[in-house]
């Protein structure tokens, strides 16, 4: 059958905005329509040159006379009326009738013909890249043939709920996200503790540690962080972990039934799991923190107090604020030595001093890194036919350690891999949970305040309760809750909508409930 | 066991048994149902008398100079000091201030120390300023101070005239029965006349609001058309008056015209003629009047006018018929009777007259008689101040809180030699001035009698042992009196022994000339006196049944016997409104507290119904003074300022506004009345004229307002602005304040809390100015503070009610702050979802109502587990059992 131009409504005219454009998907191809004066202009949304769809969020303007439009990433010109690339006429898009009638907007077009399936490969089969992939595999016609490299030998689990496992109060069985059949059953091509060792971006190509390689059309790299190691020494030396992966909460058990005194250095959310959790495999555990009081990202430090007391009812002991100069030992740790020549006998350290995003890989390629890679709003690389999500990446110049931005990134950057791209990732506000069992624990946006904020602050010392909601403007910038979480939620939903909250303010810090009554 | 009294309020005087229950070491209060004055009735305060016994507050041990002192020490300390003073400037540099809430018995013995062996008449009552118009009117018109009728007339009459009495919050029981009357005959007809639209209008056929000071032109008026219309008792005037004459054409002229009247009165003609033809249609009616009459400074006028239409019309001395004073106080009569006021003598006999004086002094075989009046409550007061009276002696009573002009009074007393006060009561504003303190017997404790507004001599009689130190004012005064070398006057043992000495004098050279003749009580036995049944006097024989009614044979107790009829010119209040001082105060009582408080402020039950001092005004009014409704403000007149809640009720007529009279420095800050009253007083009754000050209002700007809930009542409050209102194990403290709202410091200060593991509960949001904060105690709540940039603090209600608890549980602590449940009591369980704050109950609970079977039908409405996932194991888990 002969594919023939057909005309196609659009939108109205009215949900155009003067010099601006928007994305249609007509007949399985994105156009990019724009409007400029009364004028309405369509063309291929597809940048050849970024190879991605993007034109229909570029600039409108005009060359010398000619209106066009400039690509968002390469910023290479396209006329409006021709389609031609200003800059590079082998470049040129096509560019499709268009007409307005009864204030609709009709585009004559050409059905997309199927084209041959693509190839993404993603590297990291943790829980970024997996949500990734859990999303594309739910939007219908997704166009990819996917392959996954993972460095760990398991199927992705819930990494967060290492800490309970380390506490034995669940299975590994029961942080699994997806099974191996999950792979199987949806076609997903899974290399197991084969971690990619290479990207070569012109060939296109990833080659794994053993040196399997992979073509892609799009890469993914999910490659989450790393521990930080302090460079103090003894570091290296047997029972000396860190808590990242499946490895070190084996290695922790192991030395749990064999020894007695562990040392956590790190006072983080991190930190504090892992030592609670070793207390709970009969160990004595000390928690040594650089600074005065614990969890200095995520709470205040009155709530700080309350958590560290409440944690010194467990049985943890605490040495802080302590700098760690050495760890001891020879053949195995045997102490840990501080700045003020203090030493505590450990025969476990755990290193939870935080985490460092893996941009190895990324760097190697040539990809631009900072702290993280970098990455835009559509979790789109320096290279356009690269994304990357997770702990791995930098974006508007903010790196996340926690779940929720992660699955935000992973819904955004699947709607751009399947072509269906419109989401944007605006960044998240973070808000942070303790696992750690009787320890209700939470801690939203900005929990500190700064100038010209306010704060509504609760407390109950005998219950254990403290509440801090930082406003600014009447509106909710941050909440630390201790002891009592339950509006948690609804304090993070009252921050992301920014409404103002001037009539309930002195409803607010009991809760939804008691506000909504009003 | 179950002891007959009477209530120790308002001079309805009703019948109170106290059930003691020794094994709980309460005290129930119920009303005497075989008492007549109220057939069991009790009103809130009679009712709620049980929570004011016990020692809390109470003045238990002598003090001189604020040091406790042996009761020998201090009793010699006055009787020298009174007679170190009599010796240097004469008896009259000594006064006694006494109450009409003294027993008759304490009363006589007050009386007979001044009058016949100090020998001055420098004796006066807080009586004067409460009835004393009606007792110059009585004796102007009948010659002697005769209630002619008894409250079974209320019933039985067919109009009854409220006039300046609001029955229903003064005199609840009368009230009662009253409105119980018109329920039966609904043809009854009730008129009020007040200013004020109280709640004693509810069952009015007819309101008069008359322009405040204004009765005698009604009255008068009314005369002049009662006379005009032939509503005259031509045979009585005849021959039982006399002066009708001049009173007519006095009236006449001053109120001979409708419109006249209405426009003096600010009333129109048509409500006007209404009342007068009402009036002069029902021939039994019953003119009743309380304070709007006799605080005054025309109040002996007033009553003259409202007796003079009585007179004119034959309507006295019969049934259903007559002036009726309603007195406000419980012994006001008994007072009256034993001649405790500067202008009497005793026994109803007349200062003036030299042979009653020298009956008098027979009868007691005193060394001296009193030969002139003495200075009346405000004149000696006056008298203090100017250095003339060097020493007082104030009984059961607050005069710093109750006297017009009372800065002036607190300024008196600290300048004054020596002040004795003998109370029942520490920690008012008068003992505050006092040089000695003497503990006085309390309710409940005395022993004695006290007559009602219908001449009822009812027993108020022990139920309690006598509480510290405490001894009857009687005994106090015999102990001084025998310190000061007069043994032989005041050698009682008991209050029997006065009483049938006091009953003695009253027909004593009585040749029937004197109607207050309780002869017949002369020689009653002590089982006799304690088992005495409420009577009605004259009781002239022994065994007589008591006197219902007096002048119902129309011979009067003037020496030709005729009634006068007294012209009353009238005039008006002394101060006018002006400008400067644009409103005009009008003072009074509340439902629900007694005089300055110090015994009803101890009743939680009392203080819920108004626990604030306030202003009420017109809405209007209220606008033009800038200030309004739950706002402070400020009143102001010429002589003191005091600081209230703003209300704009819908009671007040414009121009006028009204404040209660009991709160003082003890339950308020700044919410003395009697600051602001003008001392004017009535030429011929010497009452101040407490219903018509000029005044002005103003706001009373503050920074931030709040409340303190305290098991623990406080020693000191830093606040601009208190009101203290006694709860059920608790005290509550209304606050207001200027410059930065307090936070935590202030309240641990309050609170007293001293100790940094106090279990204290607080929320602040310091940057709009709120705090609040809560001490507990063994999980009991110990006190809580909150404060707040605005009024719209959270109800004192819910809070209060935790007072109650032995222990406050987890879902009331979450709520404390809030000051009212959060809703927290539904427990959501153990945490599940903590990103979104699911508990397993809630779980279940949604799970099992809606018969959910995997995660994504949780999420979807719960969004539990939606995001890090956590505890998606658990909810699996929990659909599982849900499923089997």
């Amino acid at each position: 059958m002969k594919h023939t131009h057909t005309w196609s409504s659009a939108c109205s005219f009215d949900d155009l905005l003067p010099d601006s454009g928007v994305a249609a998907l007509i007949d399985g191809r994105q156009i990019a329509i724009f409007r400029v004066g009364d004028a309405i202009y369509a063309l291929d949304n597809y940048d050849p040159h970024s190879e991605a769809n993007v034109l229909s969020r570029g600039l409108v303007g005009d060359l010398n006379g000619e209106p066009v439009v400039a690509s968002p990433v390469y910023k290479h010109h396209f006329n409006l009326a021709t389609g031609r690339c200003v800059e590079d006429a082998d470049y040129s898009v096509r560019a499709w009738p268009t007409r307005v009638t009864d204030g609709k907007i009709w585009i004559k077009s050409q059905p997309l013909r199927k084209t041959s399936r693509r190839k993404l490969v993603v590297v990291g089969n943790g829980m970024a890249g997996m949500k990734v992939v859990e999303e594309l595999l739910g939007i219908s016609g997704q166009p990819y043939d996917i392959t996954v490299f993972g460095a760990e030998p398991v199927p992705n689990y819930n990494r967060i709920l290492l800490s309970p496992m380390l506490a034995g109060e669940k299975q590994f069985d029961d942080i699994v996200l997806n099974p191996i059949e999950w792979y199987r059953d949806n076609g997903v091509t899974l290399h197991l503790g084969d971690p990619a060792v290479a990207i070569d971006r012109i060939r296109r190509r990833v080659r794994s540690q053993n040196g399997t390689e992979a073509e892609y059309d799009r890469l993914l790299i999910a490659t989450g962080s790393n521990p930080i190691i302090l460079p103090v020494p003894g570091k290296d030396l047997p029972g000396v972990v860190t808590f990242r992966d499946l490895q070190d909460v084996n290695t922790m058990l192991e030395a749990a039934r064999t020894h007695k005194k562990a040392v956590v250095i790190g006072g983080g959310l991190l930190g504090l799991e892992a030592a609670n959790a070793l207390l709970k495999q009969g160990m004595q555990v000390t928690v040594v923190h650089l600074l005065e009081t614990l969890m200095e990202r995520q709470l205040d430090p009155v709530a700080a107090q309350l958590l560290k007391q409440s944690l010194e009812k467990r049985g943890l002991q605490f040495h802080m604020p302590a700098k760690t100069t050495a760890i001891l030992g020879t053949d195995r740790v045997r102490g840990v030595q501080f700045a003020d020549e203090t030493i505590i006998e450990a025969d476990l350290v755990v290193m939870a001093a935080g985490i460092r995003p893996n941009t190895d890989l990324a760097r190697a390629a040539g990809l631009r890194c900072d702290r993280g890679v970098l990455v835009n709003d559509t979790m789109q690389t320096f290279d356009p036919c690269v994304y990357a999500v997770g702990e791995c990446v930098q974006h508007r110049n903010n790196t996340y350690g926690l779940v929720a931005p992660l699955y935000e990134q992973a819904s955004v950057c699947a709607t751009h891999l399947s072509e269906h791209g419109v989401g944007r990732y605006r960044g998240s506000m973070l808000s942070t949970h303790l696992k750690v069992t009787g320890i209700d624990l939470f801690s939203a946006g900005d929990f500190l305040g700064g100038p010209g904020s306010e704060a509504l602050v609760l407390r109950d010392a005998k219950r254990g309760i403290y509440k801090r909601i930082v406003l600014e403007d009447n509106k909710v910038r941050g909440a630390v809750l201790y002891g009592d979480t339950r509006d948690g939620a609804w304090y993070c939903e009252l921050m992301n909508e920014g409404r103002d909250v001037g009539a309930l303010r002195d409803k607010l810090i009991f809760g939804e409930a008691v506000a909504r009554r009003q | 066991m179950n002891i007959r009294t009477t209530c120790p309020y308002c001079g309805v005087g009703c019948g109170v048994i106290a059930q003691a229950d020794t094994d709980r070491g309460t005290i129930k209060i119920s009303g005497d149902t075989a008492h007549p004055s109220n057939y069991g009735r009790l009103c809130s305060k009679g009712s709620a008398l049980g929570q004011t016994l016990g020692t809390d507050g109470r003045l238990l041990h002598p003090e001189i100079n604020g040091q406790r002192v042996s009761m020998d020490a201090a009793l010699s300390h006055v009787a020298a000091g009174f007679k170190r003073i009599i010796a240097e400037h004469g008896p009259d540099a000594v006064a006694l201030y006494v109450s009409g809430q003294l027993l008759t018995e304490d009363y006589y013995v007050a009386n007979k120390l001044m009058k016949g062996f100090i020998g001055t008449a420098n004796i006066d009552t807080n009586s004067r300023l409460c009835m004393s118009s009606a007792v110059a009117g009585h004796k102007r018109a009948f010659g002697e101070d005769v209630v002619p009728v008894c409250y079974e007339d209320l019933e039985l009459a067919d109009l009854i005239v409220l006039v300046g009495s609001n029955t229903a919050w003064c005199h609840p029981v009368l009230f009662q029965r009253i409105a119980q009357a018109k329920q039966q005959r609904p043809e009854m007809k009730i008129v009020v006349v007040d200013p004020r639209r109280t709640m004693t209008c509810e069952i009015a056929d007819l309101h008069l609001p008359v322009r405040s000071g204004s009765d005698v032109w009604l009255f008068n008026g009314l005369l002049a058309y009662l006379h005009e219309h032939g509503h005259i008792a031509n045979d009585f005037v005849a021959s039982h008056t006399e002066g009708f004459d001049e009173a007519l054409r006095i009236a006449r002229d001053s109120a001979g015209d409708l419109k006249q009247v209405a426009s003096a009165c600010g009333i129109d003609t048509e409500r006007l003629l209404r009342f007068y033809r009402m009036f002069a249609d029902h021939p039994r009616v019953i003119t009743a009047f309380s304070m709007g009459v006799n605080q005054s400074s025309a109040g002996t006028d007033k009553v003259n006018s409202i007796i003079n239409c009585h007179l004119l019309t034959g309507r006295i001395g019969q049934p259903g018929a007559g002036p009726f004073s309603i007195t406000g106080q419980p012994n006001a009569m008994g007072g009256r009777e034993v001649g405790g006021l500067a202008n009497m003598l005793a026994a109803h006999m007349d200062i003036e007259d030299a042979s009653h004086r020298e009956l008098v002094q027979t009868f007691w075989r005193s060394p001296r008689i009193a030969e002139r009046g003495g200075l009346k409550a405000v004149d000696l007061f006056d008298a203090i101040h100017a250095g003339k009276v060097k020493a007082v002696w104030i009984m059961a009573t607050n005069p710093v809180v109750s006297l017009p002009d009372a800065d002036k009074v607190k300024e008196a007393l600290r300048r004054c030699e020596l002040v004795v006060v003998s109370d029942c009561f520490s920690g008012t504003d008068t003992n505050a001035l006092a040089h000695v303190l003497l503990p006085a017997a309390g309710w409940g404790e005395k022993d004695g009698t006290v007559t009602n507004s219908e001449r009822r001599i009812s027993r108020q009689r022990a139920f309690q042992p006598l509480s510290g130190e405490a001894r009857p004012d009687w005994w106090l005064m015999c102990e001084v009196a025998r310190r000061m070398g007069f043994d032989d006057g005041f050698n009682y043992d008991n209050a029997h022994e006065i009483f049938l000495e006091h009953a003695a004098l009253s027909t004593f050279g009585n040749d029937g000339g004197r109607a207050f003749d309780i002869g017949g009580l002369a020689k009653i036995t002590s089982t006799e006196y304690d088992d005495l049944a409420p009577i009605q006097w004259p009781v002239p024989e022994r065994n007589h049944p008591g006197t219902p009614r007096l002048l119902e044979s129309g011979r009067f107790y003037r020496r030709n016997h005729r009634a006068r009829f007294v012209p009353t010119a009238p005039r008006a209040p002394a101060h006018k409104a002006d400008a400067e001082f644009p409103w005009i105060l009008n003072t009074g009582r509340i439902r629900d507290q007694w005089h300055t408080m110090s015994r009803t402020g101890r009743a939680p039950q009392l203080s819920s119904h108004l626990p604030e001092p306030y202003i009420d005004m017109h809405a209007q009014d209220a606008l033009l003074s800038a200030v309004s409704d739950g706002q402070l403000a400020r009143v102001e007149t010429q002589w003191g300022a005091l600081v209230a809640r703003v209300k704009t009720s819908g009671e007040m007529p414009r121009g006028s506004i009204f404040v209660p009279i009991h709160w003082n420095g003890a339950f308020a800050s700044d919410a003395r009345v009697g600051a602001l009253v003008n001392p004017v007083v009535d030429p011929v009754s010497g009452e101040p004229e407490f219903k018509h000050t000029p005044a002005r209002v103003m706001p009373f700007p503050v920074n931030w307002h709040g409340f303190i809930l305290t098991r623990t009542p406080l020693a000191t409050l830093d606040a601009t602005w208190w009101t203290a209102i006694q709860g059920v194990q608790f005290m509550r403290y209304e606050i207001a304040g200027r410059g930065r709202p307090p936070s935590v410091e202030w309240a641990h200060q309050a609170l007293q809390v001293n100790h940094a593991d106090a279990d204290w509960v607080e929320f602040s949001d310091p940057a709009c100015g709120l705090y609040r904060g809560a001490l507990l105690v063994d999980e009991r709540i110990e006190g809580c503070v909150f404060i707040s940039p605005r009024t719209d603090l959270p109800s004192r209600t819910w809070l209060s009610n935790l007072f109650a608890k032995k222990r406050i549980g987890n879902a009331d602590r979450a709520s404390l702050l809030n000051g009212g449940p959060t809703g927290a009591s539904e427990d959501p369980g153990p945490m599940v979802c903590s990103c979104f704050g699911v508990g397993r109950n809630t779980l279940c609970k949604a799970i099992a109502q809606n018969q959910w079977k995997t995660p994504q039908d949780v999420g979807v409405k719960l969004k539990a587990g939606t995001n890090c996932g956590s505890c998606l194991p658990e909810i699996k888990t929990l659909l599982k059992q849900s499923l089997g």
